[in-house]
């Protein structure tokens, strides 16, 4: 059975920050078909097109027919413990300050037999499991074995935990406090065990009817923070930097302009501004001390979060400016994502279709309650994904993108 | 002999029997700006990013880039910011005369009142009460409207609500009143605007605005040290930015005040 994870005691100023260090990392280009499936958080293997049969480990042909046509696909996600070993001794650095660590020969139903991470709490050989594809701290593909069915503190295993980002007292900041995504998100980091979540908000000057509701809530701090001045974010940073384990990037800035209007480039660039200069400065004054800490003990730095619109991936014309702001920081995400694994901290992409929210009034539903978008952040954390496709709109999109990328750009706006 | 006066000026600024008072707040990131409904083109409130400060970027210099919009922090209003000044001659903030860029002020003080009130209405009656006290008006003048707005801050001077922003300004018969039957030169204040917060329900909409630029004056506002100034008797160097074609922009504002 997990232990429930203590509560991390105040950190012991006199005593050196362990620094991160990372996993072995290399892979082939064929086996980042395992990184695609767990950075979205799906069970694939290669299976072959001609004869069905799962194969593992990567190959370029199936072992039993031959064939070439060996495209990853979803696979059952279950299988037999064989063997099992807890390893004590260890030259990898990365393991030999985490030992022991437990691992295990694990037989998919499906066919192939797979080298996994085990939770604790499965049992001997001969146990059934539920696989999983996670990325490792290095963000590289790993198979992770837990018992069939929930286990009390489950998400609290020390090398699930690893794998993860679970808020479970972790320190949050929230980038936007106005944002109709921020008490949802709110509501569903407290139920997931978020330690303290600092709230920003921009203009303390403007009124903001949100206020009240958010300054009663128990562990959350608004903070004065405006993503389009360089000097707030630096200075919010020099104040709680070191203390942001997870930091949520919830801004935004939705506004409808014709490309050909008389001032489209002062709106552009105001939108640009709020969003992809506003990412820069954040990624400027965090990203050094998020990176610093990933290795900060229970309660260390952990993951980066990016609202996105998943019209970063193909632009919508009603909202061009608003979908080139996201394409834009989509990129800028990735060059941070990169930097940030060296620290062994994640950054999760939330892709997003329109929000049921203002700026989108006039666009007809599906749209997505800011609840939703909310509650699959927090489980993307738990779960340590790395792109995440909320609502009918995005997973739709996604889902298009891979068919025809073209046909996406003609029907667009039609 | 003007170099006679201007020698004695400099005597008495250096003796210190004329003082300078900086009318001006500093243009920094947290000083609130006019909002405009979200779905409008907003002012860029001022922004400060660093080229080099003595590092890499540049190793034995410090500076920065700035932006914000024309009317930010305290700032000059020019005829053509308004629709009823767009064809008048000289009415940018680059062909504004240099002489009118000097002009003596009369400060009208409704500190009290405005205390109590944070839509008080600036009048004709107003105006009345002080010429009984300092003679009339003269031509050319700035009329600085003293409220002590200038001491609030933050929320407490943006003063927004639900329904607007709440703050002291003129009602439009004054300033009818000021432009043609005075002749002035331009209004001062201490609040966002030369207009009162809720001048947009009146009619005209944004009185100041609309009469000060419809008859090429000007407006200053966001204004502070009204308090230090007399009721008469001061001089004020008003020069904005020389930007081609500009409707406004931040300045420094100073007073002459002989004591």
């Amino acid at each position: 059975m997990t232990e429930p994870l203590p509560k991390p005691k105040r950190k012991n100023p006199l005593a050196r920050t362990n620094q991160p260090l990372l996993p072995p990392s290399s892979r082939s280009r064929k086996a980042h078909g395992f990184t695609r499936a767990a950075a979205h958080g799906r069970f694939m293997l290669q299976r072959c097109d001609e004869c069905g049969q799962y194969t593992y480990p990567t190959r370029d042909a199936c072992p039993n027919c031959l064939s070439s046509n060996l495209p990853f696909r979803d696979a059952p996600a279950s299988g037999t413990l064989l063997s099992e070993t807890q390893i004590g001794v260890t030259s990898d650095p990365y393991y030999r300050e985490r030992m022991p660590w437990r691992a295990g020969l694990v037989k998919l139903d499906c066919g192939p037999t797979v080298v996994a991470h085990l939770h604790g709490d499965c049992g001997g050989p001969g146990s059934l499991l539920t696989l999983s594809l996670q990325l490792d701290r290095a963000g590289q593909a790993v198979f992770f074995g837990k018992p069939l069915s929930e286990t009390p503190h489950m998400e609290d295993d020390r090398q699930l935990r690893e794998l993860t980002a679970d808020p479970k007292h972790r320190r949050i900041l929230l980038t936007d406090g106005r944002s109709s995504l921020a008490p949802p998100l709110v509501q569903a980091l407290k139920k997931a065990g978020a330690a303290k979540i600092f709230v920003g908000i921009a203009d303390r000057w403007k009124p903001f009817d949100g206020r009240a509701a958010l300054e009663i809530i128990e562990g959350v701090e608004l903070v004065d923070l405006d993503l389009t001045s360089e000097r707030s974010v630096q200075d919010l940073a020099k104040d709680i930097g070191a203390k942001v384990d997870i930091l949520i990037n919830t801004a935004d800035h939705v506004r409808q302009v014709h490309l050909f209007d008389a001032g489209a480039a002062a709106s552009a660039r105001d939108t640009l501004d709020h969003t992809l200069m506003g990412l820069m400065r954040l990624a400027q004054a965090f990203g050094p001390v998020v990176r610093s800490r990933g290795a900060d003990g229970v309660n260390s730095a952990a993951a980066w979060v990016n609202v996105l619109s998943v019209h970063a991936l193909s632009s919508v014309p009603q909202f061009g400016i608003h979908s080139a702001s996201q394409a834009a920081c989509l990129s800028l995400s990735q060059w941070l994502r990169h930097e940030l694994r060296q620290g062994g901290v994640r950054l999760m992409n939330a892709f997003a279709g329109p929000l049921d929210a203002e700026w989108f009034q006039t666009v007809p539903p599906p749209k997505l309650a800011p609840k939703t978008l909310a509650d699959a952040i927090v489980d993307g954390l738990k779960r340590g994904l790395e792109d995440l496709y909320v609502g009918d709109v995005a997973k739709d999109l996604e889902a298009r993108l891979l068919d025809n990328p073209k046909a996406v750009e003609r029907e667009a706006g039609q | 002999m003007s170099s006679n006066l201007l020698a004695s000026l400099a005597s008495a600024l250096g003796g210190g029997e004329v003082r300078i008072v900086d009318l001006t707040h500093t243009l920094s990131p947290d000083f609130p700006v006019i909002v405009m409904p979200p779905e409008l083109g907003q002012s860029a409130p001022f922004r400060m990013e660093r080229i080099s400060r003595y590092d890499g970027g540049g190793p034995a210099w410090y500076w920065n880039n700035l932006s914000f919009g024309e009317h930010t922090g305290t700032h000059f209003d020019a005829p053509i910011h308004w629709y009823t000044g767009r064809d008048l001659p000289l009415n940018s903030v680059d062909t504004l005369p240099p002489a009118d860029m000097i002009a003596p002020a009369c400060v009208i003080d409704r500190s009290e009142q405005s205390a109590k009130d944070p839509d008080f209405l600036f009048t004709v009656s107003d105006v009345a009460h002080w010429e009984d006290q300092h003679g009339r008006i003269p031509e050319r003048s700035w009329v600085l409207l003293r409220t002590d707005w200038s001491k609030k801050s933050g929320a407490a001077y943006a003063n927004l609500q639900a329904d607007g922003a709440h703050t002291p300004g003129p009602d439009a018969e004054v300033m009818r009143f000021l432009v043609e039957e005075r002749g002035i030169i331009g209004l001062g204040t201490e609040t966002i605007g030369t207009d009162a917060g809720q001048a947009g329900h009146f009619s005209p909409p944004y009185p100041a605005h609309h009469y000060l630029h419809g008859a090429g004056r000007y407006g200053l506002q966001c204004l502070t040290n009204l308090d230090q100034l007399p009721p008469t008797g001061s001089l004020i160097f008003a020069a904005p930015l020389k930007i081609q074609n500009g409707s406004g922009s931040p300045l420094r504002v100073l007073a002459l005040v002989q004591d």
